[in-house]
């Protein structure tokens, strides 16, 4: 009997049961796809993260001031303090100091009302340099970016989000028009491109001023000199790390700190967000593949029970096709390849299922997942060898029927 | 038909099994064991049917006529004795072997007729080709000629089911002989049939006999045993002495 013969032969018994054929596929039909959503969300946020890092821009240091204490001793978490300063941002931009560093970008945010006509709308404004632009990889959609002219006069002009800038004029060509910032007018001379948000902000939601004119005109407080943070932008990804020390150590040796455990900063990188990004998500995974691990086995069992049963229904025609000159190894390939026609089934409209699944999910749990060809066609081939390795004790007790018993059963 | 009947007569008379008996058993025993209880089922048979024999094997249930068609049937072996198909030793085959075997040498004809309820006829015939290995075109071409020889040349496509009772076994009898195997036996072959279907069952077996093909009927029903040309009777494992030969007249 040879191949086609046999697979004409497996299918046929497999479709004269439709009905029964998928159900016993399901178990294996739940978990291919499990599997299949498993590795694209693994994929996905993958891709969701690295499209976060460079959003963010890539090779991106973030220098935090340490924590603040008040009179009564309550100290207020890392980012409350006022340790950072303009000074430190200059003395990183030294190509001395700090040569792996390429760009540095202080900022000094704070929450206000902007008013335009009848509208207004709270969102971060925040005071930073020229450079702020190339360190934060973004670009503007209209109009320019603040400069050092801008910068040396605390002039009274804004650069608005994309987002901010709809909310206040409901349109993006706003450049030219004025906004009232804590009383203050201010001329809108640019729109920032549309860059998406981070885990923890909005980043098309920003109104960017000159550094110098929110210390003087906005953020008053603590100090002209402050900063909230200052980002560093390393020459490149190789030299990531070589920054990161050199900005430890210059600002050790300016704050006059000598034990790095005692720094009154922190200095982040894009891989505690990758990092965060992947524990959310591994939890998801786990459950993902438990349920997949289950439903194969539950289906690989339900595979070899209908199988069995399947044997013995069809004991007699077992029985005439020994007597017709079936050897042995013909009834177990035969009865092997149903159960692998059977796995192959489940694989596949699993595959459907889960690619299906891949296409509408990411709607509503909202990441992204990614379909791999890959893991679909290993899937596949895993869904077959379920088939094949639940077959062989069935198929096995069929090729051991002795013809004369098995023509005998009724 | 008559052309097609004569092509089979040629090709059934392989020539390398042309000398000595087709079925040579000697001193054959079976014992059956289960648990604790032996059963002998034969007790030391002697039997030989030459080529183009017609041979009825008559025996009440529980006489070891069964045993005795498995036997010669390559469905069961021997406990001690020996066995002979077509000059060939089938004692110590494995059981891939006596697949071949039967495949080759043996077309089988059930009571219950056996015809797989899914399959069209000519399909159903074409089985033991599939076995043999014959490729596609050449097994339809020969399940249809076999078909043709049984009388159903309009019954190709038909399914077991939308079949009469002796259509069905006449589907069974050209599976048995699409493979042109050595020896057809035949298991109460009218023992599910009408008296009409029955006849026409008998009827093909007598022109087959006429065609020189070797026939092994096993029967209980004396009216269906005096068809053949010889009666072997069995009786507790044994073949009963000075077995009768059939009258040529005797026959319808």
């Amino acid at each position: 009997m040879n191949w086609t013969e046999t697979l004409h032969t497996s299918w046929a018994a497999v479709r004269s049961h439709s009905l029964r054929s998928l159900l016993t596929v399901l178990g294996i039909l739940i978990g291919i796809a499990a599997v299949i959503l498993t590795v694209g969300l693994g994929l996905g946020t993958q891709k969701d993260v690295s499209s976060q890092i460079s959003s963010l821009g890539s090779n991106l240091l973030i220098v935090s001031p340490g924590s603040s204490t008040d009179s009564s001793g309550l100290r207020g978490g890392f980012g409350t303090g006022a340790t950072l300063t303009t000074a430190d941002a200059e003395a990183l931009g030294s190509s001395v100091n700090a040569p792996d560093i390429a760009g540095v970008a202080a900022e000094k945010s704070t929450s206000l009302s902007l008013e335009a006509g009848d509208a207004n709308w709270t969102t971060t404004v925040t005071g930073t340099t020229p450079s702020w632009l190339d360190v934060r990889s973004r670009e503007l959609l209209a109009g320019e970016f603040i400069d050092d002219d801008d910068q040396v006069s605390a002039a009274s002009v804004v650069v608005l989000g994309s987002e901010t800038a709809t909310e206040l004029f409901g349109t993006t060509n706003v450049v030219g028009r004025s906004v009232t910032v804590d009383g203050r007018s201010f001329e809108v001379i640019g729109v920032l491109a549309s860059a998406g948000s981070d885990s923890s902000s909005n980043l098309d939601d920003v109104a960017i001023v000159p550094l110098s004119t929110a210390a003087s005109q906005l953020v008053g407080g603590a100090g002209g000199d402050t900063v909230s943070t200052i980002y560093l932008k390393a020459a490149s990804d190789d030299q990531l790390s070589a920054a990161y020390q050199e900005a430890q150590s210059v600002l050790l040796n300016l704050h006059g700190i000598s034990n790095s455990d005692s720094a009154d900063f922190t200095i982040s990188s894009q891989d505690a967000l990758v990092d965060t990004a992947t524990s959310i998500y591994r939890t998801l995974t786990v459950l993902l593949t438990g349920i997949a691990a289950l439903s194969l086995l539950v289906g690989g069992i339900g595979v070899m029970n209908i199988m069995l049963v399947s044997v013995t229904e069809r004991t007699r025609e077992i029985g005439l096709r020994k007597a017709l000159g079936a050897p042995p190894w013909a009834i177990r390939r035969q009865f092997l390849v149903e159960a692998a026609i059977l796995g192959l089934s489940g694989g596949l409209l699993g595959a459907v299922l889960g690619i299906g699944a891949a296409f509408a999910l990411p709607g509503v749990i909202g990441s992204s997942i990614v379909v791999s060809p890959a893991a679909v066609g290993l899937s596949i081939a895993v869904a077959i060898g379920i088939g094949l390795v639940f077959g062989v004790y069935p198929a096995t007790r069929a090729a051991r029927l002795a013809p004369i018993d098995a023509l005998r059963s009724e | 038909m008559a052309e097609r009947a004569s092509d089979l007569v040629v090709s059934s008379t392989a020539p390398e099994h042309a000398s000595g008996p087709v079925i040579q058993l000697s001193a054959a025993r079976k014992l059956y064991r289960s648990g604790t209880i032996e059963f002998e089922a034969l007790r030391g048979v002697d039997l030989a049917i030459t080529e183009g024999e017609y041979v009825a094997i008559m025996g009440p249930s529980g006489s070891g006529k069964s045993t005795l068609m498995n036997v010669l049937g390559c469905l069961d072996t021997l406990t001690s004795g020996s066995y002979r198909l077509a000059g060939d030793d089938v004692d110590d085959l494995d059981e891939a072997e006596l697949a071949a075997i039967r495949n080759e040498r043996i077309g089988f004809v059930f009571q219950q007729f056996n015809l797989l309820p899914s399959l069209p006829a000519w399909r159903n015939v074409e089985l033991p080709l599939i076995y043999g290995r014959v490729p596609a075109a050449e097994r339809r071409e020969r399940a249809q000629r076999a078909l043709d020889r049984v009388g159903l040349a309009d019954r190709y496509d038909n399914r077991p089911g939308e079949l009469s009772g002796g259509q069905q076994q006449r589907v069974a009898v050209a599976r048995a002989l699409v493979g042109e195997p050595t020896l057809i036996l035949a298991d109460e072959p009218t023992g599910n049939l009408d008296s009409v279907s029955t006849e026409d069952v008998l009827g093909l077996f007598d022109e087959l006999h006429e065609l020189g093909r070797t026939i092994v009927l096993i029967t209980h029903e004396s009216e269906v045993a005096e068809r053949a040309r010889r009666v072997v009777r069995v009786r507790d494992g044994l073949l009963l002495p000075g077995h009768a030969e059939m009258a040529e007249e005797v026959r319808a």
